[in-house]
Order: structure tokens, then sequence, then C-alpha cells
């Protein structure tokens, strides 16, 4: 990400120091995650001291300081899909892909999230992959749906 | 679009949108919002136009609308459509449903009997939406519009009223007489503590101190829980017209919504909505020409559930990490930036204008002695009808569940609701004739909270409910204080001993101590609350941890390392279903050959029990026994000749 692309960014807010999260939750919804030539460049912009950042990417769960694979899969972890067996069908994606969530795979084919809710509770158990819902799944359906991204 | 300046230009406005729209016109409702979508609405709403394009209906006068709108809460039964004036309601409609629907109920006006809602165990279709025992139920003040207008319109709103209530607020009350109202009212704050909105505003308002701010708190982190996203996603001028009003109550002219990221559409329509209202002069520099300034920004969350705290929402607010400060000073004394803040939740803001309308009276006049008015639940969970519903308080639990909720689903048995989210409790099957209030729910050990409603069902383990919130809040405890951060750490490290089959004689009683130790020591509600959910699950459960701890023996098959899956030699017809369908390739067998389950390889995840047909039955859970050891090689030749005999 270049720092034109930053600095536009920066310019839609005011230049003090409360912007920060909106600035930074807009890097990383353009970029899918925050390099630290970035997080310098708005550190110098907003004034902010560069720990002061990381203290604020690590606490907020928004934020990656690492690059994401191609398809981002989020197991809604919900109370509603929890108690209709989203732990079961979490197991059976980790299995799939290898991956614990917050983890990414080598050939950054796959990123693996838990969300706490999506607010699709009818639908639960739930997986969103790439923004597209996949509701009432079921561990064995979960091979089908992933062979769909490449 | 011109500014309007003044309350009989509103008026003048208000009439020319209802002349230009013919309430005999037929008009497709089509529930947009994020459970809808996720079932694919935005597919019916294409094809929907698209066939009225090809039937060549578009530009004739008085033949039909296409609306999108937010969620009517019935999100179990969606895509939802719902079609004005009739109030046709057609549920799970698919795109290849829109040439019947326009051929057959728009132009010759006739129902398609398919996409109604039947009368489960009777032979009976219900075609207006009111009627649906689902919404019969309901009191829907608040998400009621929802399916009239749409959210990116303005103009919907005024058609249905709206701003009706601020023009009554600013030309024909003081500041003074509208805390009032809303003190009169009795509306105590949605957001989960229920603490009187009036005597808030009342606090910020005498402060002396200035600017004043007003703040929409939107950080709806309780997993379950969508009742404010549906609010600003199908309604979010209600809520700005509410914050408009108690920012005049109070003396504000600085408002903020601080709306979770996780919830784009949301982000979306409120920011278009303020976009609208400071077009149309609901917003901005002399609204309505009262004299009035009001300005709102939208701050987006970035995920963090301890922001929902009021203390900790500012600090996000501020640009800071979401940590928490003891209290006092109230933000009605010490708020952003210092000033006097009056933070209220969605739902409480989107009473608001019903109050003015009409009359602190009127909401007085709903509900039990100590909770006045609706509130909205999301009915979610092990339940027929999973959706937003909005019910009067004084409501029982069993009314919401059985009579809404349509009963726990599959014909399992009930056994508990959870309310109140992480912060709540879990209500067993014998005090579901309480009343749905404030103080009912504290009584039983629950919360009202912000309005999420769990059901579970015989096949929810209590012991790990109550760990799986400890984990959620684990994960959240923003660590600053250390009754909160070791508190729930070492309840959940017991929690996750007793599901693994590692609990022991004691355990129970270190759970009840650490829990007052965590609830009283805490410095927010989070850590306050966090024991909540193990408070209550031994208080009504006890029998469950007992059968974990003692008998290493999961009642309801749950708790992974205490559960086996089992072929029945028996029972097993050897249909290879089960076999082809584990994800752990840890089925043998073929087809004359009975299963069986290599148990070293077996992973538990439930898929064998699930597909095995019904018919047969022959994979059981285990808890508490030993596995029975496979049968010798021989014996598992199925001879289907012989069973027939």
């Amino acid at each position: 990400m270049d720092n034109d692309k930053i600095d536009k960014i920066i310019d839609k807010y005011p230049s003090d120091p409360s912007s920060l999260i909106q600035v930074l939750l807009e890097i990383q919804s353009e970029n899918r995650w925050l390099p630290k030539e970035a997080l310098k460049r708005v550190s110098e912009k907003l004034n902010v001291p560069l720990n002061r950042i990381q203290h604020i990417i690590t606490f907020y769960k928004a934020f990656s300081v690492v690059p994401k694979g191609r398809h981002e899969i989020h197991v809604c972890t919900g109370t509603a899909c929890h108690v209709r067996g989203a732990p079961r069908l979490l197991d059976t994606i980790q299995d799939l892909t290898g991956l614990k969530p917050g983890e990414t795979d080598e050939d950054l084919r796959f990123s693996l999230e838990t969300v706490n809710c999506v607010g699709c509770c009818a639908l639960g158990p739930v997986i969103v992959v790439d923004g597209e819902y996949h509701g009432k799944m079921a561990p064995a359906k979960s091979e089908d749906v992933l062979k769909n991204y490449e | 679009m011109p500014r309007i300046n003044s309350a009989s230009e509103l008026e003048a406005f208000r009439k020319d949108i209802l002349s230009k729209r013919d309430p005999k016109k037929p008009c497709i409702s089509v529930c947009t919002g994020t459970g809808c979508l996720a079932l694919g609405a935005a597919k019916v709403v294409a094809a929907l136009k698209e066939e009225i394009n090809k039937q060549g209906l578009e530009n004739k006068v008085g033949v039909v609308d296409v609306k999108e709108t937010g969620c009517p809460g019935f999100c179990e039964r969606g895509p939802i459509i719902v079609i004005h004036p009739e109030e046709i309601c057609y549920l799970q409609v698919q795109p290849g449903d829109a040439e019947e629907i326009v051929s057959q109920t728009i132009l010759a006006k006739k129902v398609i009997d398919r996409l109604l809602y039947a009368v489960p165990g009777v032979d009976e279709k219900i075609t207006r939406e009111s009627e649906i025992p689902f919404y019969k139920n309901q009191m829907r003040n608040l998400i009621g519009n929802n399916i009239k207008i749409d959210p990116k319109k303005l103009d919907d709103y005024l058609a249905v009223g709206g701003y009706s209530a601020l023009v009554k607020a600013l030309f024909q009350n003081t500041p003074e007489q509208v805390v009032e109202l809303v003190k009169h009212s009795n509306l105590r704050g949605r957001g989960g503590a229920g603490f009187p909105a009036g005597r808030k505003w009342e606090f910020a308002r005498n402060n002396p101190d200035e600017p004043k701010y007003v703040i929409v708190n939107a950080d709806e982190g309780d997993p379950g829980a969508f009742m404010d996203r549906a609010l600003l996603e199908g309604n979010p001028f209600s809520v700005l017209e509410g914050l408009t009003i108690g920012a005049y109550a109070i003396g504000s002219h600085e408002g903020y919504f601080y709306v979770r990221q996780e919830y784009p559409l949301a982000v979306e329509n409120i920011t278009l909505a303020i976009k609208q209202a400071e077009e149309y002069g609901f917003l901005g520099k002399n609204i309505l020409g009262s004299g009035f300034d009001f300005h709102v920004k939208v701050h987006r969350g970035a995920g963090a559930f301890v922001c929902g705290e009021e203390t900790s929402l500012l600090a996000s607010l501020e640009g800071k990490a979401g940590e928490p400060r003891s209290r006092p000073p109230y933000p009605a004394v010490k708020g952003l930036r210092g000033k006097p803040t009056n933070i209220n939740n969605v739902e409480t803001w989107a009473n608001i204008p019903l109050i003015i309308n009409k009359g602190a009276d009127y909401l007085a006049s709903i509900g039990t002695g100590g909770s006045k008015g609706t509130k909205i639940f999301s009915l979610v969970g092990k339940v027929n009808n999973t959706g937003l519903v909005e019910v009067p308080m004084g409501i029982t639990l069993r009314d919401i569940i059985y009579k809404v909720g349509g009963g726990v689903s599959g014909g399992k048995k009930f056994k508990a609701v959870q309310t109140g989210g992480p912060s709540g409790g879990c209500i067993p099957e014998e005090h579901l004739d309480i009343k749905v209030d404030f103080d009912e729910l504290a009584k039983v050990g629950a919360i009202m909270g912000s309005g999420g409603m769990i059901v579970m069902d015989e096949d929810t383990c209590m012991v790990d409910v109550a760990r799986y919130f400890l984990n959620f809040l684990s994960g959240e405890s923003c660590g600053k204080c250390t009754p909160c951060r070791e508190g729930i750490r070492q309840m959940l490290k017991i929690l996750t001993n007793i599901s693994e089959g590692k609990g022991k004689e004691g355990d129970i009683e270190l759970l009840e101590d650490l829990a007052e130790a965590t609830r009283d020591a805490s410095l927010c509600a989070l850590g306050g609350s966090a024991p909540n959910p193990v408070r209550s699950t031994i208080r009504y459960f006890r029998d469950e941890y007992e059968a974990h701890i003692r008998d290493k023996r999961c009642p309801a098959f749950v708790c992974k390392n205490l559960i086996s899956y089992h072929i029945d030699p028996a029972k097993c017809q050897a249909c290879m279903i089960c076999l082809r369908k584990c994800p752990a390739e840890a089925i043998t067998g073929g087809k004359k050959q009975i299963h069986v389950i290599d148990q070293e390889k077996c992973t538990k995840c439930g898929t064998c029990f699930e597909v095995c047909p019904p018919r047969f039955h022959a994979v059981k859970r285990l808890s508490g026994e030993p596995v029975p050891p496979p049968i010798p090689e021989e014996a598992r030749i199925l001879a289907r000749e012989s069973k027939q005999t």
C-alpha cells in the first residue's frame, strides 16, 4: 500500500489522535492487513507514537498485522450457533484446513477466524466465506463448501 | 431537496409525499435485512424487478412498486415478502416464484397458497402478516414500521408520520418538559442495566459544563443478539429522531453513533440517514427554523465486546484502547473528552419519538410496575420460529417461547432459556411463568440484558454453556483489573477440566467462591456480571455438574472427552451412508459388512449419528459407560435374507 493511498484515507478524518481507530479500520478494509510501513505513516501524520498504535491494533480484533489468505472463513461461534453444533463444525473445518482460528495457510489460500455472532441465528450454524453466507451447516457439508474456493 | 425550514413546511411536504402515493397501489416489500439477504433476498428482488419489466408493468401508473425494507423479524422463514395494502405475507420466497407473484397476486389478485404460512399440525393457511401467530402475539411499536419503509429513503419515514415527534418537542415543549416526559414514562435503558433514561438525561442537563454530548450505543456485542442491528438497518431514522430530541432536551449540539464494524449494513444505513436528515434540515444548524443546532457523526467500533460498557466506549471514541474506568464520575459528569455526556442504547433512543407522539402515559400504561413499554428480543437457538420479536413487558417467558416462538424445535424437550448474553443466566422450566421484567428476571438469577434470548433443549449441556460464556468473556476481558482477568481465567480452567472429565470433588464450591469474588471486586460490569452464567447453571443444573465430575458423564452428550459414538451391530444395515460421510474416515465396513467405528480415529463430530437413517437408528451415543468391544470379523457379514423371515 503506497503512501498516497494512506494519505488519502487519513485526510478524510480530522488530523488528530482521536481519528486513529477510524483510519486504521479503513486501511485494514482496503488492504486487508496493516503493514508496518502503513502504521509508520499513520503515526507520523496523526502524531501518535507507534507503540500506542501497536496497543490499539492488538487490543481490537478487527486488525491484522499479517497478510490474509485469498479466502477468509468466518465460523460463527455465537450462542445460537454454539447450541446448534458450531464447535463440532469448527473442529471439522480446522481438520480440513489444518488451521486454527487466527491462522493463514502457507500458500495463502485460507484464513480461518471465529466470529462472535453474525446475526443470522435462524441459519445457525453459519459460516461466512468471503462475505458469502452458508447456513444450516454440518460437519459433513464443510468439505463440499470449501472446495468451491481455490 | 430544499431544506425544510419550519413545522408548517414539513407538514406541507408530508402532504405532498402522501398525495403522490396511491394507498391502493400494490407494493411488494421484500425484507433485505442481513438474515434474509443471507438466504438470497437480493436475488428475489432482482427477479421481481425483472419480471415486472418483462411484463411491461414498470412504467404503468398504479400497478406495482417493489420496496427493499429492513427486518420484520420472522428470520426463520426468510426471504420474506409482504404485499401491501392487503398485507399478504409470503415466506421462503425464491427467485423462481417471481413470475407467479406478479402475474397471479399482483395482476389477477389471487393468493398463492404454497407461499403462505401453514399452521403446524392442521390444514390451515394464513394470508395476512398480522394474523400469523408469530406476529399476532407481539406488540410491534418499534419494529412494526420496518416492513413499510425503505431505510434508505427519508420520504418513506415521513410518509409513516416520521419527525412529527421532533416538531412536537421543538415547538410545543421546553427542553425541561421533554426531560419530564421521559422521566414520567418510566422508560428504563434497554442496553442491559435498566437505569431510568429520564433521570440520566436530567443529570446531564443539569450539569453546567459545556459542551455536552449525546451518544447512541450500538456496539451490540452479545452473541446471539441482533435487536439494535435490525433497528439501525430497518428504521435508522427513528433512532436518529430520538437522538435529536434527546440532544434538544439535554442541551447538546454534537452526537455520535458508535456502531460495531461487524454490522456493515447498519453503518451504511445510518450514515445515509444522517446525510439525508442534514439535507432536509432535520440536522445541522437551525433545525426546522427552531434555532436549535445539532450535528451527528458515525464512529465504527473495531471489535471489542467491552466497548459496549460506557466508559470503554468513551475511551474508544477518543481513539484509545477501550478500557473501562471506575465510576463515579459517571459520564453525565465527566464523559467524552471530560465533558457531560449522555449515552443510551439504540432501542432506548427509538422509544423517544413514541413517548413524545403518544404521550408518557401511553408508554407507562404498557408493562409491569417497574418495567414499562415494549422490549425487543432476538429469540434464537433451539426454537421453531427464530427471529426478532417485540413484546410488552410483563409477558411470560412461556408465551414468548411457545406462542410467539412456536416451541422447541425438532420435537425436543425444553431445558432452559438463556437471557442477557454473557452477563445473563439460564432459566429452567420451573420459572417459565415469570413475567419478563427487569426485576423479575434478576430474581431468578438472570438479567434482561439487551435482549438476547437463547432457547436450549435436552441436547444442550449446561456445563458446556457456562464454559462457552466464560471462554467468550476471557477473550473479551480487557485485562485491566485483576479480579476480572484472573477470576474468569480460573473459572474457565475449572469448567474446562470438568467438561474434559478431569473435574474433582470441591470444584463446584471453588467455582462458587471464585464467582462471588469476581462479581464483587471487578472494575466494570463485564467482570461484575461474568459469573452469572456459572452461578445460574450451578443453581439450577447442579446435577449436570455432578454427573460430569463423579460419573464422568455428559448427560446431554456434548462434552467430547466424555462421549463416544458406537454402531449397534444388531441394528446396522450396512447401508454405507455413515461410512461415506465420516470426515475422519473412522468407519470401516462394506456393503454387506456391519460398520464399526475406530474409536482411535473418531473425532466425535457426530456426523454418523446425524446421517444414520432414523428407521435404522443404529448409531448410539454413549457417555459414562465403556464402548462395547467390536464384534468378531465373521459376525460382521450381514445376512439380509435371514432378517426377512
